[in-house]
């Protein structure tokens, strides 16, 4: 299988997502990377936890499993220690993930699980209605910051690096082949892999921002993106304005699986005089 | 000998546990401070995650890949795991829950004993669902209710509570485990992958279980109201169905779960009706009661929920009164009121100060009642 419609239940298409979301565009370049990694579905789970970004596993055709808010890390951290064997992608958001499931994705990334997670980052809450996340940008408006978001962001990437994930990688979907190549790496990397796929969300941040032009925002997304290696030579404003794109981490550390199965094979080690 | 806690985690092993996730509370931790010990000598999985409510998501994925899993919490941690507790009685997930009841509420009493998890055990998480609740009086009794609590999850698909309270959790006894014990396994698909229904309405309302990656089976699990393919729906007629086959699983089967112990019931006058550590104190009052020449007699639940709402009535149909001791302020009793509709009153002794109910308390509230 290896066409990214192999990989979609058709039969559950058209999608729920709105009229110039991004999160499509991160989904196809999600199929893409897996196609051409060689697995057939059963050996795939995808988990996610709630918002636009986590009914993605709906659309895919392997064992899928959409659970509570925050907690998809916790679920896959059950599924991939119960099936070492199956490839284990969790797919989540910027609130899911950095908000109520906070805790969980800096102890993922401790632990350093072989888990792939495609964080959607669209600077919202989408599927409640555009109140703030904690990666909106200082200064711009949600629903539950009317007057303008005036707390500082979590850069996601750089807490995902700082908990001790072996993987770390961001770019827009305004360079959907760049992404999925990313993502590739990301599900070849034997350990927690974060991919932080920028997309907008004309409908809920958009509207708020002078910006509901769909076309617009992806335009925003790729001029005001940057390589890292690029980003260092710019002057300390722009490069806090940029949003940096590439991989940030690619480093080997023990992988939790791996380190579990020693422990038990230890165990098993007869006891010798 | 060993403790509550200890024959929690042997008659778990015995009926299969190979996957247990949990965060350490007090009273409960000895639970998994002895599985980390023996589950990876035995190449099960240990987990100790960073919160309850993780530890609660970890089972719930690992059963989905085929495991038998627990957790175990005490109130606090109770409280959290609530939200994915509900989501195992949406999506159908067999997982066992020990929840060894400490005072609240809040942190209240990490190491005193109370019994006030009882409606948290029942009613913990939102919206209308099954429960099945089991609550042993002695240690020999948690490690038979542990390997009940599996047989019952696995054989509903549905996540079980084992209700200890510290008392049973600590105190050391004797225990001749038994010599063959019965193990049920969820039902495996029966139908081959491509007609595979994860939540088909099944005659006896159990759907039968396909394991994450197992012979081909893929399928969908969501938290949200599906219809029998696993995917979310916004069909009335679905939810509806999907909500009474839920309900219906567990009440279709309620004679056959509910458990009661009774004692010299046949011609008592007045009736204990005690669980959990409060049932020892409430057998010896009974017994100096009759010794002084009151006929009472005990009931005693070993599944809380089900509710044992035809035993109640019927040992209350001609009984001067019920006495309720517990270590709350009445949770069961209000229970106990309803099944009887006013047949006999209802007596409600709390005790909520963290010292366990003596025998010489509940005597006088049965001399008083006689």
């Amino acid at each position: 299988m290896s066409g990214y419609d192999d990989w979609l239940r058709l039969d559950k298409l058209p999608h729920i997502w709105c009229p110039g979301c991004g999160d499509g565009i991160v989904l196809k370049a999600i199929l893409r990377a897996v196609g051409r990694m060689g697995w057939t579905p059963g050996q795939v789970c995808m988990v996610s936890g709630i918002g636009c970004s986590s009914r993605t596993p709906g659309y895919v055709d392997v064992n899928t499993l959409h659970t509570t808010h925050g907690r998809a890390l916790t679920f896959a951290t059950g599924v991939k220690m119960a099936r070492p064997d199956l490839q284990v992608i969790v797919v989540t958001g910027d609130g899911d993930a950095t908000a109520i499931g906070g805790n969980h994705f800096i102890h993922a990334a401790r632990r350093n699980i072989d888990l792939t997670v495609i964080l959607y980052n669209n600077w919202i809450y989408g599927m409640t209605g555009g109140q703030a996340s904690p990666a909106t940008p200082a200064g711009r408006r949600a629903s539950t910051a009317p007057f303008g978001m005036i707390e500082p962001s979590f850069d996601i990437a750089a807490l995902a690096a700082a908990a001790g994930a072996t993987f770390v990688a961001r770019e827009t979907v305004a360079k959907p082949f760049v992404l999925d190549k990313l993502i590739e790496r990301a599900l070849r990397k034997k350990g927690f892999s974060l991919v932080e796929a920028m997309t907008p969300c004309p409908t809920a941040f958009g509207r708020r921002n002078h910006q509901a032009d769909a076309v617009e925002m992806v335009e925003y997304l790729r001029i005001h993106s940057t390589s890292k290696e690029r980003a260092a030579t710019l002057p300390e404003e722009e490069r806090r304005e940029a949003i940096t794109t590439g991989v940030f981490v690619d480093i080997d550390r023990p992988e939790f699986c791996g380190e579990y199965a020693k422990l038990v094979e230890r165990l098993r080690e007869p006891v010798t005089a | 000998m060993m403790t509550g806690n200890e024959a929690c985690a042997d008659g778990a092993l015995a009926a299969g546990l190979t996957f247990f996730a949990g965060y350490p509370i007090t009273p409960s931790s000895e639970i998994a401070e002895v599985l980390a010990e023996r589950l990876p000598r035995r190449g099960g999985v240990f987990l100790q995650m960073e919160d309850e409510i993780a530890a609660m998501g970890a089972i719930i994925g690992a059963s989905l890949a085929g495991r038998k899993t627990m957790t175990a919490t005490s109130g606090p941690g109770f409280s959290l795991k609530q939200e994915n507790i509900g989501f195992a009685c949406m999506a159908e997930i067999p997982c066992v829950v020990v929840n060894v009841q400490r005072g609240g509420p809040s942190t209240g009493l990490p190491t005193m004993p109370a019994q006030g998890d009882v409606m948290q055990a029942r009613w913990g998480t939102h919206g209308d669902h099954p429960a099945i609740v089991l609550a042993p009086n002695s240690v020999a009794e948690t490690y038979d209710l542990t390997v009940r609590a599996f047989n019952l999850s696995e054989a509903c698909r549905t996540p079980v509570i084992l209700l200890l309270d510290e008392i049973i959790a600590h105190v050391t006894e004797k225990v001749a485990l038994p010599p063959r014990i019965d193990v049920v396994t969820r039902a495996g698909p029966d139908a081959p992958p491509d007609r595979f229904l994860p939540y088909r309405h099944t005659p006896d309302g159990v759907p039968p279980m396909a394991a994450y990656g197992v012979d081909g089976y893929r399928f969908h699990v969501t938290g949200l109201a599906h219809d029998e393919t696993g995917f979310p729906t916004n069909d009335p007629r679905e939810i509806d169905a999907l909500n009474r086959r839920l309900a219906a699983k567990i009440d279709r089967r309620a004679a056959e779960i509910t458990d009661v112990v009774r004692e010299s019931l046949d011609d008592a006058e007045v009736v204990v009706f005690a669980y959990g550590c409060v049932s020892r104190a409430a057998r010896q009052a009974v017994r100096e009661a009759r010794a002084e020449g009151i006929a009472a007699g005990l009931l005693r639940p070993r599944t809380l929920w089900p509710f044992p709402e035809a035993a109640v009535r019927a040992a209350g149909a001609r009984a001067k009164a019920v006495v309720v001791p517990e270590m709350n302020l009445g949770q069961m009793a209000h229970e106990v009121e309803w099944a009887l509709r006013g047949a006999c009153p209802v007596v409600p002794f709390a005790r909520v100060d963290g010292l366990a109910i003596r025998p010489s308390q509940i005597l006088a509230e049965i001399r008083a009642a006689a």
